[in-house]
Order: structure tokens, then C-alpha cells, then sequence
């Protein structure tokens, strides 16, 4: 036996769960409230403590951690044109686990500044231009940038002609140039960016946050947890050397606050007859819904989905259902303890899904020309995408899991939202995937003979 | 001296994907930057495009006979979108049936189009029209 640690400092919890890598199992998992103001490594002997009263005492041989502790990986990006640069700078920070608390397009203004000032964040994504295309505009921001108060770590990825420029402009600041998120017009390229950030992450923002006091009992923080959950997603869907992974995956993490969704796909258009609109997305692609989570956005949920539908969900009133919602919001850490309560909760669960898988997939337009029937497709195609992989405390502990996992699937009475027709839904039901994420780190092989033995074949025949 | 660059595509609800491939390898070929934004473009796709690309000319191409409508105020809109002096041609089948050139001409022109080409153009005819309004020589085949 080669017990390992791994480390999840979440927001509210702080959850452990041990391997055995020769044998690739699971030895236990736990979880205690995480203790970032005092001493983030009080939370964790708590989580061990509980942790060895089912496993035993454990000498664990190595011990890595991921961390959304502390607001998580707070970053905002900088593009030139809405639907081009900027959201590739915000595709490229998401894909790196980062919280994207805002994407600003065009000239920075003065205003701008004063927001990102008071936000405080981690880093900085710098985008905008084509390379060879306009450089103006980066050239500005920078030299906007440049009046910053505090060393915010900028990471430069907008037209290459510009860069040094740029970073002439912003003098002895942590500049860090990369490859153009995108290079030609409409064509991604974001990886060179997120190793970058992640790379900040692990030298200047975990020290920066009180976080590396935990390193005498881990073997350091190694990643965001989003950015461990989509590593785990694309290890589970690729497969490793000779083991072959589950193929094409969508992911649900319905949290609280927010609802993050991952597609390990092409999406590319089914058939001939459409035609692709906007840019490439990533294979790999993460999005998160700041305003769609179970208690602290629940008010989100609501005004996506409206109060009919959720009486429809739910059964319950539709009169009713705002004052309740009002409650939820006002106790973030209520736990239903009524049939009414549960009923809601359950249909907010599934409005949340529902709409946050509708927001990542893309959608097909049909169109007629006088050439005939056409199709715009936006976004990636997920129909034919077999496994939907849903985790988050909101839902792996709900009673109707499997039931409110289906609304991330195809709906006839929408047809123009790509979502997977025909999938078979995955419980990540002892929430492992981040942990699975950090392990595949070291040791990729068992981290993905773990995640088939307890999210793909839980419950199904091999 | 850096390549012009141009942005081409095929306006509105068109999907005649064939010639922009034909006038992209053409363009390039006499040495310009091309960024084909392919079939059933909008306005505003033409416009971004040429904002993140930092472009010198937006070239619209029409094969079905609605380009009159699809066309209507692309000018105001670059103009709007801060691409104050930036180049636009038309060209194609870019009206219905058969109506005089010069009268066609007369229209797009007072759209804001600095080119206007009929139906039939060679690509060399565009090409030389490019030279001529940048004030540049076609590179020597090597």
C-alpha cells in the first residue's frame, strides 16, 4: 500500500481524500470547514481527524492540494472586440481555473481602473489584435495599466507585434509575454497563456494568500480546483497511454454560488449543411455561471428560469415560490427540512442545470435563404456527446440526482440548444474529481483507474 | 513593407462558398494578408473582423441578387465603429436581374462603396483596383 493525501481547500470546506495508488482505490474521504482567517491548516487536522476515524491511522508518502480558498484565482482579461479577443482572454482564463471576475473590451477607461483597483485581482490577462492586426489598443491598456497602484502580475498575450512595446510601457512590472490568445482571426490559442497563469498561480498567488503555511503538511498547493476538475475531466475522457477513457464529456459542478459546466469535446457541426458563426471554442472548455447557484445565486435561478417553471418543477405555487427563493437566499446554509423545501430545491437544481448547460453548448439557427434551408451554428454541437458527468455538493447528495441530472440533456421543446441527445449520466458520488485532477499530476494512471471505477461503473455494467 | 490586409467574405443569408475560396488564394497570392470570413456574413462580422485585424480594405462579395439590402448601411456602421477611412468593394451578382451597370454602380457608390464590380469581374481586375487605391506596386514573382 502507497497511501497519498490529497487536498481540496474549497471556500467553505476544506475536504481530504486519500488514495492508495498501487492499488488505485479509494482509502476515505472527509471534510471540515475551512479555516482561511485563522490557520488554513486547522480545517485540514480537522478533515484528517475525521478522515482516520474510518481509514485508520495513515502514513501518507506524498500529499498535494488544490485551492479555491480565498476567492479562488481572481483574474480579469482585456480584449479588443467583445466576440473576438476579449473572449478568448476570458476562454483562456476560465480554462485556467481562474475566477473571471470581469472582461473589459476596447479602450480601458478611467472608471475601469478605479473597479479594477478596488477588485484587487491576482492577474491580469492582456489581450487584443490579431497578430499583425491593430495594436492600438493593447498599446493603450497598457499604458493604462501602467498607472496601476500595487505589482499586479500581467500576463501579455495580445498581437505579437505589440508585445514588446507593451512591455516597454509597463517598465519593471511582472510582465509575462505569451503567444496571441489569438493569433488569426477567429483561431484560439490559449494554452501557452494558461500554463503561464498557472505558473503565476503556483510561485507568487498561493504565498500571497497565507496558503503556504499549509506546506508543511502538503507537498505544496499545486493548482486552482477548477483547473484540477478539468484536468480530471479530460484525463477521464482521454485515458491514459493504453487505457482508454469514457470519450466525449460534458461536466456539472452545481455549487452554491456558482455553477461551473465542462465540455471535453469537438462539437464540431453534424452535417454539411451548416455553417459555423464566431470563434473556435476550446476542446477542453470550461464556463461558470456567476449567477446561477443554489443558495447564494438562487435569486439567479429564478430570473433565468421563471417562477412557472419552477411551480411546474416543483409542484408547488407559483404565488409561493419568490418568498421562498428570498429565503434560500437569505440562508446560505439552510438544508431543507420540509417536503415543500425539497421540492424546491429540487427544482431549482434542475432549472440550474438546465440553464447552465443551455449557456456552454452552443445553439443552431436555422435560416432560410433563397439557397434553401441552412443552419448557423454558435458554439459547440454536444449532441452527440455520450456521458454527462455531474458533481457538486447541490446535487451528489440529492435525493433525485439522476433526475435533475437529465435537464443537462437534449430538449425537444428546445431544439436549437446543442445539448447531449443521448447520454448516460455519471455520479461523481464521493466527490473526488478535483482530488482525481490533482493525482493524475504524478500519477495519471491511477488517478483515471480510480475515477472508471467510481464515477464510470458505479452502478453500471463493465 | 508589411502585407495590406483585407478582410472578404460572402454577405448576408449567401452561401455560395465556392468563388471566396477562388478570390482568397487570389488575393494572397498577389500578396496580400487575406482573412476569409466565409459564407453568410454580417455586417457586423465584417466590421469586427477588420477592427481585431487592423485591415485596409473590406471586400463584400453578393452572388444571389439581395445585396442591395444586405449592403445598406455598412458604411455608417464602420464609420460608427471607428474605421473612418477603411476601403470597401463590392462586387458579384450583387442586384436583382438585369439592370444597367452603370446605374447599379451609381447606388452602391452612394452606399459608401469605393469599388463597385459586375458580375464576371476576373479577380485581376480587383487586384489591380487594390494597387491602385494603396498606392502600391505588385510584388515581383519570384
Amino acid at each position: 500500500m502507497k497511501p497519498v493525501l490529497l487536498v481540496d481547500f474549497g471556500s467553505t470546506n476544506t475536504k481530504v481524500t486519500a488514495v492508495d495508488v498501487e492499488n488505485c482505490c479509494i482509502l476515505g474521504t472527509a471534510a471540515a470547514y475551512t479555516t482561511v482567517e485563522t490557520d488554513i491548516n486547522e480545517g485540514l487536522h480537522n478533515a484528517l481527524k475525521i478522515l482516520e476515524k474510518t481509514t485508520g491511522r495513515l502514513e501518507f508518502e506524498e500529499r498535494y492540494a488544490c485551492s479555491s480558498a480565498a476567492g479562488g484565482l481572481k483574474m480579469i482579461s482585456i480584449g479588443l472586440v467583445p466576440e473576438l479577443t476579449a473572449q478568448a482572454s476570458r476562454e483562456a482564463s476560465l480554462g485556467a481555473g481562474a475566477k473571471v471576475w470581469k472582461t473589459y473590451s476596447f479602450n480601458l477607461t478611467k472608471g475601469d481602473m478605479k473597479e479594477i483597483e478596488a477588485y484587487h485581482p491576482d492577474i491580469i490577462l492582456l489581450t487584443g489584435g490579431t497578430d499583425g492586426g491593430n495594436a492600438e489598443c493593447i498599446l493603450y491598456n497598457a499604458r493604462m495599466l501602467s498607472e496601476l497602484s500595487y505589482d499586479c502580475p500581467i500576463v501579455l498575450a495580445g498581437n505579437r507585434c505589440a508585445a514588446d512595446e507593451c512591455a516597454e510601457i509597463l517598465g519593471d512590472r511582472s510582465v509575462f509575454i505569451c503567444e496571441n490568445v489569438m493569433p488569426r482571426l477567429g483561431e484560439l490559442n490559449i494554452e501557452p497563456t494558461q500554463k503561464q497563469i498557472r505558473e503565476i498561480f503556483l510561485k507568487r498567488i498561493v504565498q500571497g494568500k497565507g496558503l503556504s503555511e499549509a506546506s508543511d503538511l502538503v507537498s505544496g498547493i499545486i493548482m486552482p480546483t477548477p483547473s484540477a476538475m478539468l484536468t480530471a475531466m479530460e484525463l477521464l475522457s482521454d485515458g491514459w497511454e493504453d487505457s482508454q477513457g469514457i470519450g466525449e464529456l460534458v461536466g456539472v459542478d452545481l455549487g452554491g454560488a456558482t455553477t461551473d459546466v465542462y465540455s471535453i469535446a469537438e462539437g464540431n457541426p453534424a452535417n454539411m449543411a451548416t455553417v459555423m458563426k464566431g470563434i473556435q471554442e476550446p476542446y477542453a472548455k470550461r464556463s461558470v455561471e456567476g449567477d446561477i447557484g443554489m443558495r447564494y445565486s438562487v435569486e439567479g435561478i429564478l430570473e433565468a428560469a421563471g417562477d412557472r417553471k419552477l411551480a411546474k418543477l416543483s409542484g408547488l405555487n407559483r404565488q409561493k415560490i419568490p418568498e421562498l427563493v428570498q429565503f434560500l437566499a437569505e440562508h446560505t446554509d439552510y438544508i431543507p427540512d420540509c417536503e415543500e423545501m425539497e421540492k424546491l430545491d429540487f427544482a431549482l437544481a434542475c432549472a440550474a442545470v438546465e440553464t447552465a448547460v443551455a449557456r456552454h453548448a452552443g445553439t443552431l439557427e436555422q435560416v432560410y435563404t433563397p439557397c434553401g434551408l441552412t443552419f448557423l451554428q454558435s458554439g459547440k454541437d454536444l449532441r452527440r456527446v455520450k456521458n454527462v458527468v455531474v458533481t457538486g455538493g447541490a446535487l451528489i447528495h440529492a435525493k433525485h440526482t439522476e433526475e435533475i441530472a437529465a435537464h443537462a440533456l437534449f430538449d425537444e421543446s428546445t431544439p436549437g440548444s446543442l445539448r447531449p441527445e443521448n447520454a448516460r449520466i455519471l455520479i461523481d458520488r464521493k466527490y473526488i474529481l478535483a482530488a482525481m485532477g490533482l493525482l493524475s499530476q504524478h500519477y495519471p494512471q491511477a488517478a483515471l483507474e480510480i475515477m472508471k471505477k467510481e464515477i464510470a461503473y458505479y452502478g453500471h455494467k463493465e | 513593407m508589411d502585407k495590406k490586409k483585407l478582410i472578404i467574405g460572402v454577405i448576408g443569408a449567401d452561401v455560395h462558398a465556392v468563388g471566396i475560396s477562388i478570390l482568397q488564394h487570389a488575393f494572397e497570392d498577389a500578396g496580400f494578408d487575406v482573412t476569409n470570413l466565409g459564407v453568410m456574413v454580417s455586417q457586423e462580422e465584417y466590421i469586427s473582423a477588420a477592427i481585431e485585424t487592423g485591415a485596409d480594405a473590406i471586400l463584400v462579395s453578393s452572388l444571389y441578387g439581395h445585396g442591395e439590402l444586405d449592403c445598406r448601411g455598412l458604411r455608417d456602421k464602420c464609420n460608427e465603429a471607428g474605421l473612418k477611412d477603411i476601403l470597401l468593394y463590392v462586387g458579384g451578382n450583387i442586384v436583382v436581374g438585369k439592370q444597367p451597370f452603370d446605374e447599379v454602380e451609381r447606388r452602391f457608390k452612394a452606399m459608401g462603396f469605393n469599388r463597385v464590380f459586375g458580375p464576371g469581374t476576373a479577380p485581376e481586375t480587383t487586384i489591380a483596383a487594390l494597387y491602385e487605391d494603396f498606392g502600391i506596386q505588385a510584388p515581383e514573382k519570384e
